[in-house]
């Protein structure tokens, strides 16, 4: 077992760098800013360590993780996603006073804790990772702790979701009675459909893990911590987090429950539906920013969970590809946000965007296109992420799901215009603070040239994401 | 031919609109104007070179361009035959046209407004050019950025409401052709169009995916009920875009009837043929008779296009060879005479910011050259002989004829009506009394206004009375579609 630790590798590397920055955090005064960049450079390592793996699949501790094309492709995506996250968002937390030399090593152990979900093969360290991922969470919402609504935000948070993790043990321990197991192998040999009790257990961690996804009808929390917890970390929220749960909802629907795909998907289609038309519907009328892309990621994330809810490998491969874009889409429009700086203030309200085209051409076309491209519209990297998602679901036949969908892409296209009209058609013309924040413009860039381009080789993402399922 | 043609044909605006992008000019806009000017011209010479090049005796598809694209089962393919060009040629044709228009017309953010434009010019070139539905998908949906924006930025008072109402029903209208089009990808195994007319969609599906295709060329076209959005748009948008819509974007339904739905579902086509009269008809009659009471130019001019654009569907369904030519020959047509009108609509409007009819009357006393070249154009509108909207409407007559007596009658009536509303607002705006002082202090045209005007004048005269050049572009690929369609139904039976 000790010669194959090399496969746990950038785990270790991960917790043993999170103990010395912390020590570091501790001893020197005022190490913000060196946490910081130690953090970065801990992410950039570790992005370089998982790509030296190797993607064959290696099981370790009796089975019970996994390292995989699969799992290494989530880890890469989680860590450069946090890459940028961080780092566009440090001139905001700079100046909002969020610079404690916590809040990275906290973001650091989520990670740790994403890790340890994606590379799983057993209820307990599922659990585990679970668990570590949600109490870092729960402490990023309310780190801002003399504001009020960022820490009503964490303790929301906090209590619905420990809410749901109950529910998800509880799923788990039933599991565990019925098939006298905690091994996702040893699990999907005994599952079958006549036991009902596996059946209870599989609708409790469903509903443990649309909560960490933000699915409808778990999604209650979803609106209320955006908007209260601070913008960079509403950023991380959006993002991080729902790439690793629907990592987990693949697995579970891939491994242990791979007998009763049949009772997953009917659940899955009713999740996936009730997203998708209330993130479209409930979003016309936010007035704030932040709250609006809360519920237009409930929709994005009903999308992508079409894709899961075929339960074939194309669909798991469409809707990797979705959150891929949607992580993309994401990271650029909260960087817009960290550029929306007034009177010594960010503002997060749609009228304050109110005619900044006149003023701020650039960062003005910018969130255009990545709003366009939230909407689905060709050809931008929104519309191929729909496309292959309504590709896989037409594929099994589900005409309802894809009809659905295709008309809230309709509905949300609207509140998404509402945006660009605020931005562009409005007589105003409000004159922003310039704010120095390159890292913050080099996100925007990226994204939206990857947003512009992607139609010339759109392919390039199904390649990998195909080898990920090769065997 | 191994150099790509038409993906330098339709990329070349593109690249160009990046160049303007990256122009720093603060004052007057030259730079982006002639970089526009430059790249537009020089798009046009381009197709002018493939319409010259192209061998109109087949009816292959020329100047194939391959490659594959979404994991080799999606592939980037191009191509024309005789039908496609003739909408390449009037894309690349009316684009410069409206660039010079807005030197007029635009005073604000310029830069943007070219930028736009020439976005704009990609994706409707691309439409005419790509022989796959995914990319034809792409470039029909894609258009609908730009337009939305220049309806937005630079449109009238009720913009907004313009815009919203433009791009959430064209919008909702293709989300089902896309759901169509995966559907066909899941049936054939391809979304080559070429391929996809050999293999031949099953019977029993190709009803509802041609309500799927029609669901989203009606509200382009516009048909009737759901040309709604058409009148406000162009009242709103401002005149470049107006042309743009009524020359070019109204166009893209009717290929694509020709393009897709006919040869790709025949039995489909047949069976609902009855319906796309009944619609032809009503839209014909039932927006001349809307056409009639408008007081707003460019509400009239509108109207007449939804009825314009019925005359083009009941031509395409008659399935005879003058029906469909006449179709083609009727869109070129409206082409050219609806962007006429809308620009000699813009010119008004330059001066005294008022389209109503009202405000006018009596130009004709103040302003000889410009009502010279509006009567040249109400009267080709209304079809008179000698122009290009006469040699339309006359062969989609003849070819209805051929099909059905009662929907020819019908169309027949519309002629009527239609030299009703536009003789009547010739009257009313060209001849008749001064009742406005303003339009005493009215300037005539000036250069760049006759530049534009008179070769489209010129245009449409030529065309109306030597049409061959036109007929025999497409007269192959018309007759081949005819055949195929023939052949298609016969081997059903």
């Amino acid at each position: 077992m000790i010669n194959n630790l090399d496969i746990l590798f950038p785990e270790i590397f991960l917790s043993l760098s999170i103990f010395t920055i912390l020590m570091l955090g501790v001893f020197i005064k005022r190490s913000f800013n060196i946490v910081f960049n130690f953090t970065s450079l801990i992410l950039i390592l570790t992005i370089a360590i998982i790509l030296n793996n190797p993607n064959n699949e290696e099981k370790i501790f009796l089975d019970s993780y996994i390292r995989d094309g699969f799992s290494n492709y989530f880890k890469i995506l989680i860590l450069i996603s946090s890459l940028f996250v961080l780092n566009s968002s440090k001139s905001f937390i700079v100046e909002n006073k969020l610079d404690k030399f916590e809040y990275p090593i906290i973001i650091l152990l989520s990670i740790l804790g994403m890790f340890f979900m994606v590379s799983s093969n057993d209820l307990i360290l599922f659990y585990l990772g679970l668990e570590l991922q949600s109490l870092s969470l729960y402490i990023l919402a309310s780190i801002d702790r003399d504001n009020l609504r960022s820490s009503e935000s964490g303790i929301k948070y906090f209590v619905l979701s420990a809410l749901s993790s109950g529910l998800l043990l509880y799923g788990c321990s039933l599991l565990y009675g019925f098939t006298g197991s905690t091994n996702f192998d040893l699990i999907a040999n005994e599952l079958n459909k006549e036991n009902i009790g596996a059946l209870f257990a599989m609708v409790f961690i469903l509903v443990g893990l649309a909560f960490k996804v933000s699915a409808v009808p778990f999604h209650m929390w979803t609106p209320d911590v955006y908007e209260g917890a601070p913008t960079s970390i509403t950023n991380y929220f959006a993002v991080v987090p729902k790439v690793a749960g629907l990592a987990l909802l693949i697995k579970f629907m891939l491994v242990p429950f791979s007998n009763i795909l049949l009772e997953w998907q009917t659940i899955l289609i009713f999740i996936s539906i009730a997203s998708m038309i209330l993130g479209a519907v409930a979003a016309i009328v936010q007035k704030n920013i932040k709250r609006l892309l809360a519920y237009s990621s409930i929709g994005h994330i009903g999308y992508a969970l079409a894709g899961v809810a075929t339960g074939e490998v194309s669909g798991y491969e469409s809707s990797i590809i979705y959150i891929s874009i949607y992580v993309i889409m994401n990271i650029g429009a909260f960087s817009c946000l960290y550029l929306l700086k007034k009177d010594g203030q960010y503002k997060e309200n749609i009228s304050d965007l109110s005619g900044i085209s006149k003023k701020h051409p650039l960062l003005s076309i910018s969130f255009l296109i990545i709003l366009f491209s939230m909407a689905g519209v060709p050809p931008l990297g929104g519309f191929f992420a729909k496309f292959y998602i309504f590709t896989a679901v037409i594929e099994k036949e589900m005409y309802f799901l894809a009809i659905t969908g295709l008309l809230t892409t309709v509905i949300s296209a609207f509140y998404y215009l509402k945006i660009i009209k605020t931005i562009y058609f409005e007589d105003s013309a409000i004159t922003l603070e310039k704010v120095k924040n390159k890292s913050a413009q080099v996100s925007i860039f990226l994204s939206c040239s990857i947003l512009l381009t992607f139609f010339l080789y759109p392919s390039i993402l199904n390649n990998v994401v195909n080898s990920l399922f090769a065997n | 031919m191994n150099f790509p043609i038409l993906s330098t044909l339709i990329f070349l605006p593109l690249i160009s609109s990046f160049f303007i992008f990256l122009s720093k000019d603060k004052e007057n806009n030259f730079s982006s104007i002639y970089i526009s000017l430059f790249s537009s011209i020089a798009t046009f010479m381009l197709s002018l070179f493939l319409w010259y090049s192209l061998d109109v005796n087949t009816a292959d598809f020329q100047f194939v361009e391959e490659k594959s694209w979404i994991n080799n089962y999606i592939k980037f393919k191009l191509g024309i035959d005789g039908i496609s060009i003739l909408f390449i040629v009037l894309t690349a044709f009316i684009t410069p046209i409206c660039i010079i228009s807005c030197i007029n017309s635009v005073k604000e953010r310029v830069k943007e407004f070219l930028i736009a434009i020439l976005v704009l010019e990609t994706f409707m070139i691309g439409v005419f050019c790509s022989l796959d539905l995914v990319i034809f998908y792409l470039f029909f949906e894609g258009g609908l950025i730009p337009m939305f924006l220049i309806i937005g930025v630079w449109g009238g008072s009720r913009r907004v409401y313009s815009a919203f109402k433009f791009f959430l029903f064209t919008l909702l209208g293709s989300v089902l052709m896309l759901v169509a089009i995966i559907v066909i990808y899941w049936l054939t195994g391809t979304t080559d169009v070429t391929q996809i007319y050999e293999i031949k969609i099953p019977k029993e599906y190709q009803n509802l995916l041609w309500l799927a295709f029609l669901s989203s060329f009606a509200v382009k076209m516009p048909m009737w009920p759901v040309h709604t959005w058409l009148p406000d748009a162009h009242v709103e948008a401002p005149t470049a875009g107006s042309v743009i819509l009524a020359a070019i974007l109204l166009k893209m339904a009717g290929y694509g009837f020709l393009r897709f739905s006919i040869p790709m579902f025949p039995y489909a086509s047949e069976f609902f043929t009855p319906l796309i009269y009944g619609l032809s008809i009503i839209a014909i009659i039932y927006t001349s008779l809307v056409a009639l009471m408008q007081e707003d130019m460019k509400k009239l001019i509108a109207y007449s296009s939804v009825a314009h654009m019925g005359y083009v569907t009941l031509g395409i369904f008659t399935f005879t060879k003058q029906g469909i030519e006449g179709s083609i020959y009727q869109m070129i047509s409206h082409g050219l005479i609806s962007a006429a009108l809308f620009l000699c609509v813009g010119v008004l409007y330059d001066r005294l910011h008022s389209r109503l009819i009202s405000t006018y009357g009596g130009l004709v006393n103040y302003l000889p050259k410009y009502s010279l070249l509006f009567l040249i154009f109400a009267l080709a509108a209304l079809g008179l002989p000698g122009t290009t909207g006469f040699l339309g409407e006359f062969l989609i007559l003849i070819g209805t004829f051929q099909k059905s007596y009662l929907a020819a009658m019908l169309a027949t009536l519309g002629v009527v009506l239609g030299a009703a509303y536009m003789l009547w607002l010739t009257k009313r705006v060209i001849f008749g009394v001064t009742q406005n002082p303003k339009i005493k202090t009215l300037s005539d045209l000036n250069k760049l206004e006759i530049i534009m005007l008179t070769i489209l004048s010129f245009l449409v005269i030529f065309f109306g009375f030597y049409p061959m050049p036109l007929m025999e572009t497409f007269s192959s690929s018309v007759n081949s579609l005819i055949d195929n369609y023939q052949l298609a139904l016969n081997t059903r039976q």
